[in-house]
């Protein structure tokens, strides 16, 4: 394994008396794809704000890039990539416009932007649709443009909260794809899901019931450990019960 | 640098692109200030009178000539009585009802004096107030005119007479577009400032590509001035469209420093776009945006003097004008291009709008940083 990439101690986020993210300790490595688990509402996108340094944490340490969260986020800021839940690319730009503003504000050169971007169209198939508003691109595409824009300048990590929500299975495996291909240039994933077959892609998994992190290893270790078939079953035994019941 | 070059460039691509947004900011502002100017007119015109006429002289026919040929008066009707009269005002057919008794010929010839009695609707407060006026004066004139036809001049100069000559400065035909005019070019800008920038970031926020911008390293500072600068700059473009139509259309040419205009400018614009970021970091929806600002411009205007002048207001009132920047820059623009007042003039207003700028834009830019 490689270098600890992310690590967190005792992290907690409470809004008022509710704590949303309850005392939550992991360590991810550098290339690794480590899967967050977890029904609507158990805290998967509270963890990832916080990482990103768009919410400050209750209280518990954590560190990426061997960055402190609390003092030093503008560093942290320029080692990440993110993906929101929401697709967030400009839908009124075209294709090359995004990827030109996006890479310009990470300080990539012209020169850079120039390369990286016929690259990254080219990747994708966009070749023709590169002077397309984004808007009109079908949505499993403006996914894939979204994370390749999100990693366009080679973060350490990036992190993707619900990146394939809404598209089918075929899309989603396609999407999958990228994320092997980052992960292979030692991009570590951090991305959080509720799909089960997603799940079973990702090098380790850690699965959130109700603010806490219920189990964290590999998924074949995990289905060993719950005795089930599949991912879902192990979410499913483990979720038994939770307090917060997605929508 | 760079990073507000992009920001910058991207949202004018974006403007461009968007049609609505587009008629609105350069569009908009011709049309209000092609149309509102010609509207918001107080002289009072084809005021109509309902005549009751008991005496039916030559006289009276006279009294009736006179002021139906005067441009201020049309016939609402003649009635046969008084209480005709009133039920013509009742229909709105009528503003003032004249009263000429019975008898009036005789007794001006006789004893040299008659009355006449003049009823007004006042629902209408300057209509009424300045109807009456008119009439008056065309009484009176119609008195002196009798006067001459009996007295012999001679005897005429015997009476002392005060003699009152009024000079009009600044606007000698009393127009109200040259009041208008650089009030409304001053109003048309609070909509580009305050709702379009609000309406601008609270669209960002919806379709979270806000929170693209807050991971990414720029810092929050950049954002800001990337997202104001646009709009500062469309907002100069947006005034110089206006003082040329004032200039060509209206014939107001400042007769102050036009540099001082854009000075103010300049600031007043900062000023509105500290509001807009203020208003956009209560609002999480775009109809949110709408409402607050929508609410704020039509505060801004009403208490701004561009209607109506700010010393006949209530103390409570003059108070929140005066944390008004839509004040201080109409009674500047008005100073500076309808006096040419220097900068010396306008020291007051100049500290009063930069003062505001700052507290709209510190607490804007601390609210801000606290939401996000």
């Amino acid at each position: 394994m490689g270098a600890v990439v992310i690590s967190t101690n005792q992290l907690t986020k409470k809004f008022g008396d509710f704590a949303a993210v309850d005392s939550v300790s992991f360590d991810v490595y550098q290339g690794e794809i480590f899967g967050f688990v977890g029904a609507n509402g158990a805290g998967k996108t509270t963890v990832i704000r916080m990482l990103c340094g768009l919410l400050l944490p209750s209280s518990g340490t954590a560190s990426i890039a061997g960055f402190d969260i609390y003092s030093q986020t503008e560093e942290i800021k320029k080692s990440i990539g993110y993906m929101s839940q929401k697709f967030s690319l400009y839908e009124d730009l075209t294709v090359k416009e995004n990827i030109r503003f996006f890479a310009g504000i990470y300080g990539l050169s012209d020169k850079e932007i120039r390369e990286k971007g016929d690259g990254l169209v080219f990747e994708l198939g966009l070749q023709e649709s590169a002077k397309k508003k984004v808007k009109e691109l079908p949505l499993g595409w403006k996914q894939r443009l979204s994370f390749s824009i999100a990693i366009i300048h080679s973060p350490q990590v990036v992190f993707l909260d619900e990146p394939t929500s809404g598209v089918d299975p075929i899309v989603r495996r396609q999407f999958w794809e990228l994320i092997y291909a980052a992960s292979e240039r030692g991009i570590t994933v951090f991305v959080t899901t509720h799909y089960m077959d997603e799940a079973e892609y990702c090098g380790r998994v850690s699965i959130m019931v109700d603010g806490k992190i219920r189990a964290l290893d590999t998924p074949s270790n995990l289905k060993t450990r719950f005795s089930g078939n599949t991912m879902g079953d192990v979410f499913r035994s483990l979720a038994r019960g939770a307090a917060r019941v997605g929508d | 640098m760079r990073t507000i070059f992009l920001l910058v460039q991207k949202e004018f691509i974006q403007v461009f692109r968007d049609k609505t947004l587009l008629t609105l900011i350069f569009l908009g502002p011709i049309v209000q200030l092609f149309v509102l100017p010609l509207i918001a007119n107080y002289g009072v015109r084809n005021i109509s009178i309902a005549i009751v006429d008991y005496d039916h002289s030559p006289y009276s026919q006279q009294l009736i000539r006179k002021i139906l040929s005067s441009r201020y008066f049309e016939l609402g009707g003649y009635a046969s009585s008084y209480k005709d009269g009133r039920s013509l005002v009742k229909r709105d057919e009528a503003d003032l009802i004249l009263e000429i008794p019975n008898g009036f010929e005789r007794d001006l010839v006789r004893q040299g004096q008659q009355k006449v009695f003049i009823a007004i609707n006042a629902i209408n407060g300057i209509k009424g107030s300045l109807g009456g006026a008119y009439l008056s004066e065309v009484l009176s004139d119609f008195n002196s005119e009798i006067r001459l036809q009996w007295m012999r001049p001679e005897r005429f100069d015997n009476e002392p007479r005060i003699e009152i000559r009024t000079s009009d400065w600044y606007n000698p035909y009393l127009s109200f577009l040259v009041l208008m005019v650089p009030g409304f070019l001053v109003t048309l800008l609070t909509n580009i400032g305050s709702f379009l920038t609000a309406l601008n970031i609270v669209k960002e926020k919806e379709s979270g590509t806000i929170e693209q911008l807050n991971v990414s390293p720029i810092r929050k500072s950049h954002i800001i001035i990337g997202k104001l600068l646009p709009f500062w700059i469309l907002g100069v473009v947006d005034f110089s469209i206006g003082l040329l139509i004032a200039r060509f259309v209206y014939d107001i040419v400042p007769v102050g420093s036009v540099l001082l205009i854009y000075l103010f400018l300049a600031i007043y614009l900062t000023a509105l776009l500290g509001l807009g970021l203020l208003i956009s970091t209560y609002s999480e929806t775009q109809q949110q945006a709408i409402s607050i600002s929508y609410f704020v411009v039509m505060l801004f205007t009403f208490l701004s003097g561009l209607y109506t002048p700010l010393d006949a207001i209530p103390i409570w009132a003059k108070v929140l004008s005066q944390i008004n920047p839509l004040t201080h820059f109409i009674t500047v623009i008005r100073m500076v291009m309808l006096k040419g007042s220097t900068f010396s003039d306008v020291l007051y207003p100049f500290a009063a709008i930069v003062v505001l700028s700052l507290i709209f834009n510190l607490w804007a830019i601390s609210n801000y940083k606290k939401t996000v």
